[in-house]
């Protein structure tokens, strides 16, 4: 049977045919709809939303090592945060077939860098895999728990934003049996003390080499011979571009690249007269190529910035600039926060307050842009509380107001640590977690602060202030963002406090189908409002700028910060 | 055949783009559709690549090979020019959602049929919103201006209804049918 699948769902639909037990995760474009489509279509797999990605890529270790087939799934950057168990797990024996899945982002649709995580493939130096379409996403990930398990070792999916997200015609298939998990104790290849990890690391070199005689057999890297004056090695999504562009070259197309496989690429060299390597990013096979002794054409002329296209490709082995055509400047929508956003009081009353506002990763980095201007900083998950650590520390009290905003769902995935490390640490500065009770960046997830679970179970619902207390900090308000005046008297009142202070900015995404808000527009009394402009420098796209006073839009949803701030008195109620 | 659809997020476009595609899929095409989404997009502009053929590639539709562009919105229409060719056909729906600069009143909103007609001359503007509205069912805008591009689709009407029934929720499928219908004569 066919269906269209995207890459995501795809995978989904592979961890089901593949017989996996369990299945963790930290939400993150462009991995999210992994498990939420695992969750929702296939409810035999246990999954579960972790508050990070170590604590994912854990749980999938111990799901492995009781037997059980079993992945962790998360974004590039959120292999950084499981970077500490990744780099151990491999000289730990992997018993149930245990695949990681890293979502690359190049072109950074949604992310803040494009670092290319094949790289974490050889430092960990475990086998990785790249499907190039649907199909390959589903099936490679069988392939994946095949090798896991006869190599007992974790195997690395990778995908890029355009494999995740695009969609193409799947073959599906029945699943295969699920193994049950049987309880067995391996000390010696799971205690990594020193004396049993120095045993196990020429394990892990062994293994590799064994690997790459795996990589020069396997089916998943195919030379197709056609003209050989032009012979090109791509894998993921550049393949498919490299082949739009050029359809009667001959092509290496990798879908295990991590490790190459040395003797079909010496092979395939000694095939063609000039050989390309297509990758979006790193040199990464580049250069290993070129320490194979094989003259290369490739990042001289491919751009290791962004995403690559057949157009690129096509203008790169044409020997041409690499440019993009015309196209007239016109109005840009850029992504915001939404009408009636509960963040946009917050930030706005931080910044009348002339604080410095160190950001994090969520929809509140979207105040970075004007008019709002109220994000200073945005680097990682759960950093911000850090930044204004070390900056109000060097500043001493009382000198800078430095504040910092998090997100209710980044707070529990790293930012307890940051807030903890402030309080024993004696830091002054004022943290703000917006708690919108949701993952509202990547499409509203839960988390531990929900009271749900993603196979949609009841779950202990975390009392954010009660933590926030515990980790040391006495000075705790909790406000209602749209009660304008009184966010503005409490941000004052902590700004002014002699010593560390944080309040919990607390109202439902707007997305949620909040009750905070009417939902029902607001309307400007012409003849009272002196165009001021006051109400447009809070950034809401349901305020229109108008010749002789301010216009209210059906965006509007009636949460009504604007009129709290309209000296004049002229927005009023709902029409 | 490559084709483009373009508009501002929440006006049903990644649905519309599925529709095609898996209708696609049944009159026995290989399909590919590609899209970006996960940042907060509400009013940002969406644009969804469907390709098919016998054998599709590249998910994206390389520069100057679109088909027929299909734009949700006037001035999204015009936003991607460098995938137009001399003959494409171009669709728009009569409807305008001001950006954030024209909102903020520092840029007027453009005409954008010079602009297109500069490329191609094969452009059609369609009610596709009125039309909507008028059936009662205006967030069915999506699925009116599916019924338009299918006007221009070698697909079988019957291929299209049988797909829309399988993809749309019972709760609002005949509406949206209506709608679909109305779309073909537009």
């Amino acid at each position: 049977m066919k269906k269209v699948l995207s890459g995501n769902e795809a995978i989904a639909r592979g961890a089901y045919e593949a017989g996996v037990r369990l299945a963790s995760a930290y939400p993150g474009t462009p991995s999210t709809e992994i498990l939420e489509t695992v969750a929702k279509e296939y409810k035999s797999i246990l999954s579960e939303w972790a508050p990070n990605e170590k604590v994912a890529l854990e749980v999938a270790t111990g799901a492995s090592y009781a037997g059980a087939r079993t992945m962790a799934v998360m974004k590039h950057v959120g292999v950084n945060v499981a970077a500490d168990p990744l780099m151990t797990l491999p000289y730990t024996l992997v018993r149930g077939g245990l695949v990681l899945i890293s979502a690359d982002d190049p072109e950074l649709f949604s992310s803040q860098n494009e670092q290319d995580n094949r790289q974490f493939a050889r430092f960990a130096k475990i086998p990785m895999l790249e499907p190039a379409s649907s199909q390959e996403a589903k099936d490679f990930i069988l392939e994946a728990m095949l090798i896991s398990e006869k190599y007992q070792t974790p195997v690395m999916l990778r995908t890029t934003t355009r494999i995740a997200h695009s969609m193409g015609v799947v073959e599906i298939h029945e699943p295969v049996e699920v193994k049950e998990p049987v309880l067995e104790r391996h000390p010696k290849e799971w205690v990594m003390l020193p004396a049993n990890a120095r045993v196990r690391h020429p394990v892990i070199e062994e293994r590799i080499k064994n690997l790459m005689e795996l990589s020069n057999s396997s089916p998943l890297n195919i030379a197709e011979i056609n003209n050989t004056a032009i012979g090109i090695i791509a894998s993921g999504v550049s393949y498919q571009y490299a082949k739009e562009a050029m359809p009667d070259a001959s092509f290496l197309k990798l879908g295990m690249s991590y490790p190459l496989p040395d003797k079909k690429i010496k092979d395939f060299a000694s095939k063609v007269k000039e050989l390309w390597v297509i990758e979006e990013l790193d040199p990464f096979f580049e250069e290993q190529i070129k320490a194979l002794g094989i003259a290369c054409k490739g990042k001289d002329v491919i751009p290791m910035c962004g995403e690559l296209s057949p157009d690129i490709i096509r203008q790169a082995l044409a020997g041409k600039k690499i440019e993009k055509p015309a196209q007239p400047e016109l109005p840009g929508r850029p992504p915001s926060m939404c009408p009636g956003c509960p963040h946009r009081g917050m930030l706005w009353a931080l910044r009348r307050n002339k604080a410095f506002i160190a950001g994090d990763i969520g929809c509140y980095t979207l105040g970075f842009l004007p008019p709002l201007d109220a994000i200073d900083t945005c680097q990682c998950m759960g950093a911000g509380i850090s930044h204004a650590h070390g900056m109000s520390r060097v500043f001493g009290p009382g000198k800078e107001k430095i504040t910092a905003v998090i997100g209710d769902s980044t707070f529990y995935h790293s930012g307890m640590t940051g807030l903890l490390n402030l309080a024993y640490n004696n830091g002054v500065a004022l943290i703000v977690i917006l708690d919108n009770s949701t993952t509202a960046m990547t499409g509203a997830q839960n988390h531990p602060g929900t009271g749900l679970t993603l196979m949609g179970g009841k779950a202990p619902e975390v009392n954010l202030s009660e933590v926030v207390k515990a980790l040391g900090i006495k000075w705790v308000e909790i406000v209602n963002p749209y009660e304008l005046k009184n966010t503005r008297k409490k941000v004052k009142e902590a700004l002014e406090h002699d010593g560390p202070s944080v309040i919990i900015s607390k109202s439902p995404c707007v997305l949620l189908k909040s009750k905070a808000v009417s939902g029902k527009p607001l309307k400007v009394d012409n003849d009272k409002c002196t165009n001021c402009k006051v109400c447009i420098s809070l950034g809401c796209p349901a305020i229109e700028a108008g010749a002789d006073s301010i216009k209210i839009t059906s965006l509007c949803v009636g949460c009504g910060i604007c009129a709290e701030i309209c000296a004049a008195g002229a927005i009023g109620g709902a029409e | 055949m490559n084709i483009l659809m373009t508009g501002v997020g929440g006006q049903g476009i990644i649905l519309a783009s599925d529709i095609l595609s898996e209708v696609m899929m049944r009159a026995g095409k290989d399909v590919k559709k590609s899209e970006i989404h996960g940042m907060a997009q509400r009013g940002g502009s969406v644009m969804s690549h469907v390709r098919f053929s016998d054998k599709v590639f590249s998910p994206i539709i390389p520069y100057g090979e679109c088909d027929i562009l299909i734009s949700f919105e006037e001035l999204e229409a015009a936003r991607y020019l460098p995938y137009l060719k001399k003959d494409s056909k171009v669709i728009i729906n009569k409807f305008r959602l001001s950006p954030p600069s024209v909102i903020a009143g520092k840029d007027t909103y453009p005409d954008i049929l010079p602009l297109i007609e500069k490329v191609t001359k094969d452009t059609t503007v369609v009610e596709g919103s009125k039309t909507a509205k008028e059936i009662g069912n205006p967030r069915g805008v999506n699925i009116v201006l599916m019924g338009v591009l299918s006007k221009y689709l070698d697909t079988p009407e019957e291929l299209w209804i049988e797909t829309l029934n399988d993809m749309i929720a019972e709760k609002i499928r005949k509406i949206n049918i209506e709608g679909f219908l109305k779309g073909r004569t537009l």
